[in-house]
């Protein structure tokens, strides 16, 4: 029996341990690596049937669940007024609705031109102190960043704060460092939420803590997931799609010329990158899927790094092919789960792109991608560092 | 073809609207709006796919 996760040796594929697991078999229990046994399930019909299905539980409080995260991450999610993220519904979907009009495909076309700015911004800052630079923290990390932080009102002055915060819960040494650092930014988020300036913070504030909808706690928790999920893995997703491309020439020269192409191209990448590799799940009632029966109290891992890669769903699926259809991934999730952010990622990603490839046209990896430091698997999976030259 | 948008199920993902623009839109509450009910023949296909796509069921065809 195999266990679950296992690092990946190459920033853009499963990790090679995980070859049993591709056999056609949709789902199967496996040990995780913190010694609990789960479902592990890498079948792409049974991942969306079950983070569909209303016996399958997000909420990280319920017995059995498969707490493979970090510790500030399980301090957050297991809080009695943790983000909707990890409640179910009605609670989730009655949080989720004060935010969705934020994150509308209309909205973020009007905020594509600042996108854009923001966009173009960094690069001529990255031009002009360079070659050579580190794209993550030239490029990858503050472009998302900046993005976040104008749309929740946080003061990007405080981005070295935020930024590091979140890294250290994801990425703490220690269980205390991932711990500490968790509490750290929730206290920050309070402080602001506070006084918050002009943003979706001081909006929720005014319409829903004002009209007793949200607590000021449950206000500083959903800004808190907001701002990580907003930053650390558009950032990922940037850097990643960075190396892909440049190791994949045709595709690249592709890319560059298929500008109406893009957001299939940026489809692609999700698809092929897939930077959360699990989703968490435990079951509330007993479930019959292809032959087997999930218990209730069972936990449920979609290994969505897996299922991105399922033969019977994508064609040739270790290929990267930006022309092929690939809408139907799962690196957003399924369910009423499904990534809130994601039209911001892709309107993000979709914009980023082409304008570093257009503008740096000599860009190149200053190191071999074998020397990369590669994120540990239980969190955002990416690289510390991009050394590139142009 | 004939569509519907359930708008207490639906959770403003969006897939629907980049999907098939010119059949679902999101109001102002980022909630499912149908822009035309029947589809003309050459979008049934991209109608059928937002239903594929939709995370959590709210895109209804009925035929
Ligand atoms: S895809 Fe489904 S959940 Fe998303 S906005 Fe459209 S109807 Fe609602």
């Amino acid at each position: 029996m195999i266990t679950y996760p296992q690092q990946r040796t190459c920033p853009y594929h499963p990790s090679p341990g995980y070859g049993e697991l591709r056999d056609g078999t949709p789902l199967r229990k496996v040990q995780l690596v913190n010694g609990q046994e789960a479902w592990v399930v890498s079948g792409h019909e049974q991942a969306r049937a079950l983070l569909a299905d209303p016996r399958v539980s997000a909420d990280r409080t319920n017995t059995g669940f498969p707490m493979i995260v970090p510790a500030g991450v399980a301090a957050i999610q297991t809080a009695p007024n943790r983000p909707f993220l990890v409640r179910d519904d009605p609670e989730h979907n009655r949080f989720r609705r004060m935010l969705i009009s934020e994150f509308t495909v209309r909205r973020l076309r009007q905020l594509r031109p600042e996108i854009d700015r923001i966009v173009h911004d960094r690069i001529d800052a990255m031009l002009a102190a360079g070659p050579p630079a580190d794209l993550v923290t030239a490029f990858s990390l503050p472009v998302p960043s900046l993005v976040i932080c104008r749309m929740l009102g946080v003061p990007y002055a405080d981005h070295e704060f935020f930024e590091k915060a979140t890294s250290g819960i994801l990425r703490g040494r220690t269980p205390q460092e991932s711990t500490k650092a968790g509490a750290d930014l929730l206290e920050y988020l309070t402080a602001l939420a506070a006084d918050p300036p002009p943003g979706l913070i001081a909006r929720l504030k005014r319409e829903r803590v004002g009209t007793g909808q949200m607590s000021l706690d449950e206000l500083a928790f959903t800004a808190l997931l907001l701002l990580g999920a907003g930053h650390e893995t558009t950032a990922s997703m940037i850097t990643l799609s960075v190396i892909a491309l440049l190791e994949h020439p045709e595709q690249l020269a592709a890319f560059r010329t298929g500008h109406d192409a893009v957001p299939a191209s940026v489809e692609e990448l999700l698809r092929y990158l897939t930077i959360v590799e699990s989703i968490l799940r435990v079951a509330v009632g007993d479930i019959e899927i292809a032959g087997e029966v999930i218990k209730a109290g069972e936990g449920i891992v979609i290994a969505t790094g897996v299922v991105n890669r399922a033969e019977d769903a994508f064609d040739e699926p270790d290929r990267f092919d930006l022309g092929r259809s690939a809408v139907h991934h799962v690196a957003f999730g399924y369910g009423v789960h499904q990534c809130l952010g994601q039209n911001l990622a892709r309107t993000e990603l979709q914009v980023a792109l082409p304008a570093l490839f257009d503008r740096v046209p000599g860009l190149r990896l200053a190191a071999p991608v074998g020397e990369l430091e590669l994120r540990p698997i239980m969190t955002i999976q990416g690289v510390n560092a991009l050394p590139v030259t142009w | 073809m004939h569509v519907e948008g359930d708008r207490d199920v639906c959770v403003g993902a969006g897939m629907c609207v980049l999907t098939a623009p010119d059949v679902f839109d999101q109001d102002d509450d980022g909630i499912v709006k149908v822009l035309h009910e029947q589809p003309d023949a050459g979008e049934e296909d991209v109608v059928r796919q937002a239903a594929t796509l939709c995370p959590s069921g709210a895109v209804k065809l009925l035929s």
